[in-house]
């Protein structure tokens, strides 16, 4: 059975705990130096194959989230998986060096392609260089599908030191009012994901598993057990559910025991193994067979 | 038939995620009643909201429920968009999943309520209605026909533009409890600081996941899902 995971920013644990539990690892909304609001709403506006959203890294900063957040987090007895963010190298090594020391931290995710903030100036490789001097966690470099070779960034990171990849991020895109013609999204352009991002984002694991040996945890508008086959048939080695969690809750059980019941057709794997998924505890097992 | 219920621990209450039918719908002037059967979901607080599932759309669509008649749960539904279009276009026997009830509800504990609506703000009135004992209230709509909608409120005063419900109220206000669009909310503020207001905005999933549904309020922005839908001031 593969791993599902959620892609960051598509759930919060501590708000839905019976959703994280449901989850071989829990992947937290990105986490940046200082806290920070996040964009002014609207934040999202769905379209007819998938949904935008705008959201602004919203979160309470490195501080609250060691001292607050990730206690409560490790006593959902689910893995932890950080989403690390940042505007700057010196950004990503200041915080990878802080969760270095906790022990809860399974593995360190790097976003290096939010899709509704500035982008920090360095490349991808340098700022997984730059995570990689400041842990010895293991580091999954989240790419965007907005380029024009992922697979050689997906080399370039590798290079860097990262030990997997998040394949991939949102794609930015734009929504309009009908009456209006002006942009829905108080920022204009947003982040697209669900269903209409699932081409793409197979493309990008197919790509990237051609070129690099690293374990790919795959999403793009997961929402069945024939996507998740999918996502594996192309490269990956797990899959993270975003957009398939707002509509429905029960996503990553119902999948799980689609899957399991499924005359699963042939798929060759990858061969790669997913780091730090270990801590699954039989109770939660139990509650995701349901 | 009735699909398996499922029970989620949600913003820190249980909510429940079923698969219900379609009982029937009717036309309540230009907006539709939509009733489901009940399954085995709580009808939860009035102004607590359900999420809808909106057929061959990507995001559920949230509503507060409007009765709780025995065994149905109905929600008023305004079609302004592609979801709330296939909302009301459902028919007898078809079915959908509902997750619920989510949210912040009024506090019933009110000693002296007045239940103020504008347009479709009047969804979750007649429940709360029938919680209170069928206090004073106040409808105001943009035409007559959208006013069709005040037989839901028996005995309710209704003003339609260019009035306004604000030009109707008392100038003893009691316990306000008030659901309608942005700018009825903010005058309302203004006259009843520690009145009980139900916001809406764009929602992707209802239960504290997406951040989508911030609205700011008092200069903050809130997650109205897990903050809301009924905001009141401290005072």
């Amino acid at each position: 059975m593969p791993p599902i995971l959620n892609a960051s920013g598509c759930l919060d644990a501590l708000t839905a705990p019976s959703v994280a539990r449901q989850l071989d690892a829990f992947v937290t909304k990105t986490v940046t130096p200082a806290a920070r609001e996040g964009n002014p709403p609207p934040r999202i506006a769905e379209t007819e194959a998938g949904m935008l959203n705008s959201i602004g890294l919203q979160n309470p900063g490195i501080d609250a989230f060691i001292g607050e957040h990730l206690p409560q987090l490790t006593g959902l007895d689910v893995p932890v998986w950080v989403s690390v963010g940042g505007f700057s190298a010196p950004d990503y090594a200041e915080i990878c060096e802080r969760l270095d020391d906790e022990a809860s931290v399974e593995v360190i995710e790097l976003n290096l392609s939010c899709p509704n903030v500035e982008e920090a100036p360095e490349t991808a490789a340098q700022l997984v260089a730059a995570a990689r001097a400041a842990t010895t966690k293991p580091l999954y470099a989240k790419l965007s599908p907005a380029t024009w070779d992922v697979a050689e960034r997906a080399r370039a990171v590798a290079a860097a030191g990262a030990d997997g990849l998040s394949l991939v991020n949102t794609i930015r895109g734009l929504a309009l009012d009908a009456s209006t013609r002006r942009p829905k999204l108080a920022r204009d352009a947003g982040g697209y994901s669900g269903p209409a991002l699932r081409p793409i984002a197979l493309a990008c694991v197919h790509a990237c598993a051609q070129v690099v040996v690293l374990p790919i945890v795959g999403m793009g508008g997961v929402t069945s057990p024939d996507d998740v086959l999918d996502f594996l048939a192309a490269g990956a080695s797990a899959v993270a559910l975003g957009t398939i969690l707002f509509s429905d809750p029960l996503a990553p059980s119902r999948i799980r025991a689609e899957l399991d019941s499924a005359r699963t057709p042939a798929v060759v794997l990858s061969g790669q193994v997913i780091h730090g998924l270990a801590r699954k505890s039989a109770s939660q097992q139990v509650l995701s067979a349901e | 038939m009735t699909d398996a219920c499922n029970s989620l621990l949600l913003a820190g209450r249980e909510a429940r995620r079923q698969r219900l039918q379609v009982t029937g719908t009717e036309l309540v002037g230009p907006y539709t009643l939509l009733r489901l059967e009940r399954g085995e979901l709580e009808p939860g607080v009035p102004g607590q909201f359900f999420m809808l599932e909106a057929p061959g759309r990507v995001l559920p669509r949230p509503m507060s429920l409007c009765q709780a008649p025995p065994g149905e749960l109905t929600f008023l539904i305004d079609a302004v968009g592609p979801g709330t279009r296939t909302l009301c276009a459902l028919q007898r026997d078809d079915a959908i999943n509902v997750l619920g009830p989510l949210g912040n509800g009024f506090d019933l504990n009110v000693h002296r309520p007045l239940l103020v609506a504008g347009g479709i703000g009047i969804a979750p009135m007649p429940y709360l209605a029938a919680a209170l004992g069928d206090p004073p209230a106040v409808l105001g709509f943009r035409s007559e026909l959208h006013a069709e909608a005040g037989r839901l409120l028996p005995g309710a005063e209704i003003v339609v533009e260019p009035r306004l419900v604000t030009q109707l109220l008392p100038e003893d206000l009691g316990d306000v409890l008030a659901c309608g669009p942005e700018p009825m909310l903010e005058a309302i503020r203004a006259l009843a600081p520690r009145g009980q207001l139900a916001w809406e905005a764009p929602m992707a999933c209802g239960y504290g996941a997406c951040y989508g549904c911030v609205v700011e309020i008092g200069g903050r922005l809130r997650r109205l899902c897990v903050d809301g839908p009924v905001v009141r001031e401290a005072a």
